[in-house]
């Protein structure tokens, strides 16, 4: 086996230098009735060109670009990815490296990682990011859990337009703490109805999505007021990073800490994971925060550098103190988002952004203009709901036959939203791609 | 000693990103506007995230160099403890990057997703053959993760009793992150302190069992490399009274094809893929923390699960009583195809071997060594063995000292100062990647360096030298955070 680098003799003589006769003899600490005797039920190995061959056959089977055009967002984007991108990003002296304890060793993850909280922050327009969470829904439910360790309180309230299974997360996480989640409803143009909050008190914190599940952008601004007034933390969460090149950033309109997920910058879908859990705030929570931070410093030269800091907060140090449990996190997926907001930069991600949402309204368009109801009036960004006539059901297979996904069915995750369907349009769709999914969906 | 590999080289300067830029400057093709502007309400819009402009070369030239700046395994032995640095297949990479797998979207229809609801399902049921569970759950997305899973489902499960218990047992060589997690489910953690042979005595455990206590938080091997010998009477203590065994399985990569956990009463076990199934770690992950458990705990696994009929998968939600959803979508698949390619190739012989040659390789760096550094535990050890200072630190030699040292011969240190129990630890695995000259290569390094703790202590306090950068203020760093730029 080439992972295996002992020969035969080698093993003979670490065994007399070990002083045991043979690779049985080294687990005789194992007492005979803890070992297993017989041969684990596994298929036989497989050659390099029988696993290509294999694994071709079920990527294979699998619907995606260039034969499918998949219309569908909802907290995973199809978004370009410049080869620069993987290809620095395959450099395996960042992929093969471990989590920097030691900083000497570990300065290019260390820079790399500083400058991803930094990018970040400066796209949430908050003072400070973490080094990176698993995905976009345990990066709010670890926000939640934060802003009740600040407060002291023990209820949250959620907005009901924060993605659907975000929300079953952060229940999860919620369900063995005794802390209470109050979910706010939805108002007729597609936003958060926040007049619930008036009766609530004792709030730790109310977390609204902008874009929300819908595409609709939420009036953050007034949001932060009203939260505010409870002197409760407001959280804006995120399923589409990119949306920040062009709509005011969460920092900008009051939010306290901004958390969501960052696929969109450069990630590959890969079934929804490995993703990106953003996660920034003010300056003033730093030492609440969840998870990894790096940190400037200077060496003995004096010369600048990084390292991993304020460990107090973390489990390896405060442990069942920790302002969470996390250790092994998403760093690769930051350092693949700092690729990608470098090579795309300031100027490009926001024509980026722009031409998101404007093929977007060019699909809104075409679809009104087929007779179809565009379910809410609120402006979008790269997503919005149509209402499809009943039975339309019955043609969304119709279109998966012809390699079209036509958008995520609402009815399951909003039982009152039968026939609405979330579609999606990034850079990815041409005008073409459009202009037939309109013909196909009227016809 | 023969020519150490650590050496210098020219190592490049390289500014911060936003040290770079230049407006105007790009480094991405613009997909085409094939669509007329249609501009937002100015009130929604801002200007725009301050980042800096680069071009692709300036791009590529910053991450190439701080990519030297940095060290992997594939530049050299990585015997960090605990964490199981060894070699990531490059094949499993692009197996991970094949379109198909890559550009999938995780709501697809399961008609439209066969292939990797396919690959998900076999690598359940391998890791439940491997750890002899009855199912698996792959959701989790790092071991801590795994570990949160773990302590949800032991909550369920008491919880469908009608029961709610306050309490886990933790033993004091445990990982950071098993308190941590067990707190985050509400768990009151009851240390247990382990014995002088380094292990969990069944009376430690009998005297802090009870009914209000959910289980027992077990990491076997231990983080000291032991074998926890009266596991199977622990877990009988255990669940005398009513608790649950949670296992650690972070060390699974010294038992594979040898123990199966779920033959000596372990009720719950995570796996690191990232370390025993050889996933890059890719500088603190992605990576993969599966959970398998017995019957008993199955209805409440993490949805959706796999299910399968006549040779077609589908995902169902259909379970009451499951905890509900740990991410967003189906987990960290990019990592599981990685772990389930590792898996293919190896087949069942190898991947014992592998658990045997790990354990080999361990022992032979004990015995290299215990002249030199201070044994902890002077016992035949499982895949990592822990030494200490004690010999140096009547040199005024420390730990961190002969870590940095080690760096400057182009190794990467052990573990350090972990695990508590033993002060000054240094917890070195090899893994079975590597060989045996290379094996010798590190003890010989070390042997050199403890000569140089005597002859010309200078060399380890100043250490590293070679590195881009020297030893860091950290303790600065802590006190006046300076976290962006």
């Amino acid at each position: 086996m080439r992972y295996l680098p002992h020969t035969d003799k080698d093993i003979a003589s670490m065994l007399q230098a070990v002083g045991v006769d043979d690779l049985d003899a080294l687990f005789m600490t194992i007492p005979e009735d803890c070992r297993f005797a017989g041969d684990l039920d596994l298929p036989q190995a497989l050659t390099e060109w029988e696993l290509n061959e294999h694994m071709q056959g079920l990527a294979g089977n699998m619907a995606v670009l260039p034969e499918y055009k998949v219309f569908m967002g909802a907290g995973s984007y199809e978004h370009f990815i410049p080869a620069c991108v993987p290809y620095l990003l395959g450099r395996s002296e960042f992929v093969t490296s471990y989590t920097p304890y030691q900083p000497e060793m570990s300065q290019g993850t260390l820079q790399a990682i500083y400058e991803y909280q930094t990018l970040t922050a400066r796209l949430l327009g908050m003072e400070i990011a973490t080094a990176s969470h698993y995905d976009g829904a345990t990066a709010l439910a670890e926000s939640l859990l934060m802003a009740i360790r600040l407060t002291k309180r023990k209820r949250v309230a959620i907005s009901s337009l924060i993605h659907p299974l975000y929300r079953r997360v952060v229940r999860t996480y919620f369900e063995p703490t005794g802390y209470e989640v109050v979910e706010l409803g939805y108002l007729k143009e597609g936003v958060t109805d926040l007049s619930a909050l008036g009766d609530m008190d004792d709030l730790a914190a109310v977390a609204v999505q902008s874009p929300n599940f819908f595409g609709c952008i939420e009036n953050l601004q007034a949001v932060g007021e009203k939260v505010h007034d409870k002197k409760a933390l407001f959280i804006a969460s995120f399923t589409e990073a990119l949306s920040y090149g062009l709509l005011n950033s969460p920092g900008s309109q009051g939010a306290d800490i901004a958390c969501g997920e960052g696929q969109s910058m450069g990630i590959p879908q890969t079934f929804g994971g490995p993703a990106l859990g953003m996660l920034a705030s003010r300056k003033k929570y730093m030492r609440s925060l969840p998870g990894r931070l790096v940190g400037q410093t200077k060496d003995l030269d004096g010369k600048r550098g990084f390292v991993l800091t304020l460990a107090t907060r973390e489990q390896h140090i405060r442990r069942e103190k920790a302002t969470s449990n996390i250790c092994t996190n998403n760093s690769l997926c930051a350092l693949c988002a700092a690729m990608y907001m470098a090579s795309v930069g300031g100027t490009g991600i926001r024509e980026l952004a722009c031409l998101n949402h404007d093929k977007a309204e060019y699909l809104k368009k075409g679809l009104k203009e087929a007779g179809f109801q565009i379910a809410f009036d609120n402006p979008t960004f790269n997503e919005f709901v149509v209402k499809f006539p009943a039975g339309f059901n019955a043609s969304y297979e119709r279109l998966l036959e012809k390699k079209i996904v036509a958008g995520l069915p609402l009815a399951s995750y909003y039982p009152e939203l039968a026939n609405h369907y979330l579609l999606c349009v990034t850079e990815t769709r041409s005008k073409e791609d459009m202009d037939s999914f309109v013909r196909e969906v009227a016809s | 000693m023969k020519e150490s590999v650590g050496t210098t080289g020219l190592i490049l300067n390289e500014p911060l990103l936003w040290e770079r830029g230049k407006k105007g400057r790009s480094g991405f093709s613009l997909p085409r506007r094939d669509v007329e502007s249609c501009p937002l309400d100015g009130a929604l819009t801002g200007e725009g995230p301050d980042f800096p402009d680069l071009s692709e070369i300036d791009v590529v030239r910053h991450y190439t160099r701080l990519s030297q700046w940095n060290f992997g395994v594939d530049s050299g032995m990585y015997p960090l403890g605990s964490c199981t640095m060894k070699y990531s297949p490059k094949t499993n990479e692009n197996q991970a990057s094949l379109p198909g797998f890559a550009g999938a979207h995780p709501l697809l229809p399961a008609a439209l997703s066969q292939g990797i609801l396919q690959m998900m399902f076999e690598l359940e049921q391998y890791l439940a053959e491997i750890t002899g569970m009855d199912a698996t759950a792959l959701q989790p997305a790092a071991g801590a993760h795994g570990e949160l899973a773990g302590m949800l489902l032991i909550y369920a499960f008491h919880k469908s009793k009608g029961e709610r218990r306050s309490k886990i047992i933790i033993p004091d060589t445990a990982h950071g992150t098993n308190p941590a997690s067990a707190t985050l489910c509400g768990y009151l953690p009851v240390p247990v302190k382990s014995n002088d042979r380094g292990i969990l005595s069944i009376e430690a455990v009998s005297e802090v069992m009870d009914e209000d206590t959910a289980g027992i938080f077990v990491t076997n091997p231990n983080t000291l490399g032991l074998y926890e010998e009266d596991i199977r009477r622990i877990g009988e203590v255990v669940h005398d009274k009513g608790g649950l065994v949670y296992c650690d399985g972070a060390n699974m990569n010294a038992v594979m094809g040898i123990v199966k956990m779920g033959e000596i009463g372990v009720d719950v076990i995570h796996l690191n893929l990232h370390k025993t199934f050889s996933t890059p770690h890719g500088g603190g992950g992605p990576g993969s923390g599966p959970v398998c458990v017995k019957k008993q705990l199955e209805p409440f696994l993490p949805v959706p699960r796999i299910v399968e009929e006549n040779g077609s998968y589908a995902l169902s939600n259909d379970y009451p009583e499951s905890i509900g959803k740990l991410q967003a979508f189906h987990g960290n698949v990019g990592v599981m195809i990685k772990a389930y390619s590792y898996i293919r190739s190896m087949g069942p012989k190898n991947l014992k071997k592998a658990s045997q040659l790990a354990v080999l390789n361990a022992n032979y760096i004990k015995e290299g060594l215990k002249g030199t550094l201070h044994l902890a535990y002077d016992r035949p050890c499982m895949h990592e063995c822990v030494f200490s200072d004690k010999h140096q630190m009547a040199q005024k030699i420390a730990t961190i000292d002969m870590a940095k040292r080690l760096m400057d011969y182009g190794f990467h240190p052990p573990t350090v100062y972990f695990p508590l129990v033993v002060h000054g630890a240094i917890m070195v695995e090899p893994t079975e990647t590597e060989c045996k000259e290379d094996l010798d290569q590190f003890i010989e390094a070390f042997k050199t360096i403890a000569k140089e703790a005597g002859e010309d202590p200078g060399l380890l306090h100043d250490a590293p030298r070679r590195c881009k950068v020297t030893r860091l203020d950290e303790t600065t760093a802590a006190r006046k955070p300076c976290l962006a730029g």
